[in-house]
């Protein structure tokens, strides 16, 4: 590492004010005014739009109440970590962009805000239990990673009255919410309450611990009547072009794990940084990297700003940090400083909608002959999205995968070709929101315990069971 | 210019606007500010034999986001010396001859008392005298106020002294706690009640605090019921003006009081025939500024319908009450959607399906679902359109083709 990206640019105190909160908690009188807006529709279309259908309407009315405790235990009874998904879910893509305000007064309602509203006052010190568990059942459930899959199918089943032991690799648990969440729209130690609220519901979590180097898959068969796969992606996929393990080349994964640290000092930052890739992640990248006190932050993609796959609010905020975007523009290569410890510049090239792309559903872009350029950057952050964990996976005796690398499961119960193995989340759907992660989670604890106990049960948010469900038992 | 300057019983004054008779007007000093803010008359705080108050002495209702919906109160009469209220009556009429000043009394129940009381103040030269007979709370366990108000002999007897002491206009102030409003109306215009005024405030107890189980308002842990009023009782007293605007036993002029706070509301009781209106809730609320409004806002609207004086509005509305018996039973509306405005909140749909009669069902267009009236199962209650919150989206529609008419009494008759 070079000395020029482990410095912080700006005062220490300036990159704590850039990384406050973009939306800070409501007070009572703010929570309660806004949740008396709420019209209350009937059969709302916010938890429609709800991929755990939280019922909106139900947790709001209860704010205006003043039943704040009643109104946390609707959100979590449908998604157990409705406190994170309060921060991080794109609500203008879901609940708060069906709102039924936004015809009327152009004014939807904060829906996350008094999410977060209710859900911090049930998790804050000293504040009751939600949820009565059932009696112990006897039966064990072994969780392979503790993200929003793990965490969402763990509180399900620990309040059913299973025995339940998570295992994560990481040194902390949460996955995602806890390692990959821009910081200023969720704090580590927000992600990391709600992990230890659910581990008060009586889930063991244990951390350090990867599965096939510290505990085999065969002590895991012994010790669990079922197995929740629930392990994510993997790595950030490779350029292949020249330069990629230079030094000053960073995942952006690993770049916003070091940002959520908050240890500014050891977060790798340069004057000039180029982001490669334009999803959300990508954004998260860009906006932490003008936080951190770059002065020149470009995000560049191949394709064009219509094919942008960051949200639409993302990219708005992305814009009004200043980062500069490069569209159509592919890396070729990234070029070293001089002494090769580090990075001089990003040469690229432009591209042009290919010809006859007709049948692919994006439009393909190849490159502009002779149109190379360079980027004078310091630091190139990659964020071309993560592979699957096809090697692990691969691993498990009968688990079919489809030809991207995911697991395939009966989508009624989440239960892989081999029967006592369920999965859920990014592993099983390539990649999407924490918040449907959390209903994976939900569907394969209600799979679970079909699968065990012959029990069809109901749970908040969840369509009656079909029969008859393609289950298969062991 | 509409020209708003309104007779009642002989006492004229420059608008319809006056302040009723409470903190508002306390003592001279505010009552000559509310002058000046534009206030057409006021009635003078009570005065009587001097009381003792408690603290607290208000509690309110707020109803979502708005404050004081409803507020009640436990003050009594003037805890100020009565020759230094009546004092002060004099200096402000006065200062201001072309307003109108009330004298609001309230004495125990003596034919000297009373008559002593209403030489003083008709010396004083107010333009009138205004019968408490409505106080609800502390008061009346002593005999006075709505304990009066209450018995339409005793309502009749005081009128009759305090007519046979003064020459000035007297109004009787009515209280709403009673079975008919029309009874003791009845008995004041026996006793020669020049004008009444309504309603005084409602017996109310406001709420409890559930955490120390002390109802509001809370005298030291004890609270005793209060007199209600603000923009939730304005039905209430609407009711009962229009009540009396059509009883040929009373035929006297009416001083609406009760939730008003803007001109809107003022006309509502013009039209179903108060002659002026009196203000304290929205005053207390908001200040004496709220009345260049009702002013502005009366004058615009006489002057967009038409009307060159007040008075000409001043019962428009009151033929338009009638007995339900006398109600067009051939007149049919159904309830429409219009989808264009739609917002799909299904508000319509639940309020029908489980408040109504079921007759709201969906359909798919596009990709959205739409709440839709089944006309022939619909009967016009009103309830959806009551609900939805988007402007115009659902109309009460009539399809009776109008040829035919029949109520009740006419029905039952055959």
């Amino acid at each position: 590492m070079t000395t020029e990206v482990s410095k912080t640019l700006i005062p220490v105190e300036e990159i704590e004010r850039n990384f406050r909160e973009i939306e800070p908690a409501l007070s009572d009188t703010e929570a309660r005014l806004e949740a008396q807006r709420c019209l209350y529709c009937y059969d709302a279309p916010c938890t429609q739009a709800c991929p755990t259908h939280i019922d909106v309407p139900a947790f709001i009315k209860k704010i205006a109440s003043g039943n704040v405790m009643g109104s946390a235990r609707v959100i979590f009874n449908a998604n157990p970590i409705g406190a994170s998904c309060a921060r991080v879910c794109p609500v203008e893509a879901l609940c708060v962009g069906a709102c039924v305000e936004n015809t009327l007064m152009h004014q939807p309602i904060m829906i996350g805000r008094l999410q977060r509203y209710a859900t911090d006052h049930a998790m804050r010190e000293g504040a009751p239990q939600l949820f009565k568990p059932n009696p112990h059942n006897g039966k064990s459930v072994g969780i392979i990673g503790s993200g929003p899959a793990g965490l969402s199918c763990a509180a399900f089943l620990a309040r059913l009255g299973y025995q339940i032991t998570i295992y994560e690799q990481k040194e902390k648990a949460g996955g995602l919410d806890t390692y990959g969440m821009a910081e200023y729209k969720m704090a580590q130690i927000d992600s990391l309450t709600e992990v230890s609220w659910i581990e008060r519901m009586g889930v063991e979590i244990k951390c350090n611990t990867k599965v096939g180097t510290d505990v085999t898959l065969e002590e895991l068969e012994t010790r669990h009547e079922a197995i929740f796969l629930a392990v994510g992606l993997g790595a950030t996929s490779r350029l292949h072009i020249p330069g990629e393990d230079l030094p000053g080349v960073y995942e952006a994964l690993d770049f916003i794990d070091q940002v959520k640290t908050r240890q500014w000092e050891n977060v790798p930052i340069a004057t000039s940084v180029a982001v490669i890739g334009a999803g959300n992640t990508s954004v998260d990248a860009v906006t932490q990297a003008k936080r951190l006190g770059a002065e020149h932050v470009i995000m560049v993609y191949r394709r064009s700003q219509k094919e942008m796959p960051a949200y639409h609010y993302e990219y708005e905020l992305a814009k009004s940090d200043a980062v500069e975007f490069q569209w159509q523009t592919a890396p070729v290569a990234i070029i070293p400083n001089a002494d090769n410890s580090g990075i001089a510049a990003l040469r690229c090239v432009r591209t042009q909608l290919a010809p006859a792309a007709g049948k692919s559903k994006r439009a393909e872009y190849q490159p502009v002959p002779g149109s190379e350029f360079e980027i004078p950057v310091q630091m190139v952050i990659k964020a071309l999205g993560q592979q699957k964990r096809v090697s692990f996976l691969e691993t498990i005796p009968g688990i079919n995968l489809d030809p991207a690398g995911r697991v395939k499961v009966t989508p009624e119960s989440m239960q892989t070709s081999n029967p006592k193995y369920f999965a859920g989340g990014d592993c099983v759907n390539g990649g999407r929101e924490a918040v449907d992660a959390a209903q994976h989670g939900k569907i394969a604890a209600r799979g679970i315990h079909f699968v065990m106990t012959g029990e069809r049960i109901q749970l908040a948010g969840l369509d009656d069971f079909k029969f008859p469900i393609p289950l298969t038992g062991f | 210019m509409a020209d708003l300057k309104v007779n009642l019983a002989g006492i004229e004054s420059p608008n319809p606007f006056w302040l009723a008779s409470a903190p508002p007007t306390n003592m001279g000093s505010m009552v000559e500010r509310a002058f000046d803010a534009g206030w057409g008359g006021a009635v003078w705080k009570t005065i009587g034999e001097p009381i003792v108050n408690v603290c607290s002495r208000l509690a309110s209702v707020d109803y979502g986001p708005v404050r004081m919906m409803g507020l009640n109160n436990i003050e009594l009469i003037s805890d100020r010396p009565t020759e230094v209220n009546i004092e002060e009556m004099r200096q402000v009429k006065r200062k201001y001859p072309k307003h109108s000043v009330i004298a609001s009394l309230m004495v125990e129940s003596k034919k000297e008392a009373w008559e002593e009381i209403s030489k003083r103040v008709e010396d004083a030269g107010v333009d009138g005298i205004e019968l408490n007979f409505g106080c609800p709370h502390g008061m009346s366990e002593r005999g006075m106020g709505s304990a009066m108000g209450q018995v339409p002999d005793y309502t009749c007897m005081v009128t009759e002294w305090v007519k046979g002491a003064t020459k000035l206009p007297v109004i009787v102030k009515l209280t709403p706690n009673i079975t008919s409003i029309n009874y003791p109306a009845r008995a004041a215009v026996r006793g020669g009640a020049d004008a009444l005024s309504l309603i005084n405030t409602i017996n109310s107890v406001m709420g409890v605090d559930i955490d120390t189980m002390i109802p509001y308002p809370n005298v030291n842990g004890k609270a005793a019921h209060g007199g209600y009023c603000g923009p939730a009782v304005k039905p209430i007293a609407l009711n009962m003006v229009s009540e009396l605007a059509r009883d040929p036993e009373v035929g006297i002029p009416i001083s609406g009081i009760g939730g008003i706070g803007t001109w809107r509301d003022a006309v509502e009781f013009l039209l179903l025939g108060a002659t002026n209106v009196q203000v304290c809730t929205a005053v207390m609320h908001y200040g004496y500024r709220i009345v260049e409004d009702m002013i502005d806002g009366l004058s615009n609207y006489l002057d967009e319908k038409g009307f060159a004086s007040v008075q000409d509005i001043i019962g428009l509305s009151s033929n338009r009450v009638t007995d339900w018996g006398n109600l067009d039973l051939k007149y049919k509306t159904v309830a429409r959607i219009d989808h264009s405005k739609c917002i799909q909140c299904n508000l319509c749909y639940v309020a029908c399906e489980d408040g109504a009669h079921q007759c709201i069902h969906f359909t798919q267009i596009g990709t959205k679902k739409f709440p839709f009236v089944d006309e022939d199962e619909c009967v016009g209650c009103n309830l959806c359109n009551l609900v939805c919150p988007a402007p115009g989206c659902i109309t009460m529609t009539r399809v009776d083709d109008g040829q035919q008419s029949m109520t009740w009494r006419e029905y039952s008759a055959k």
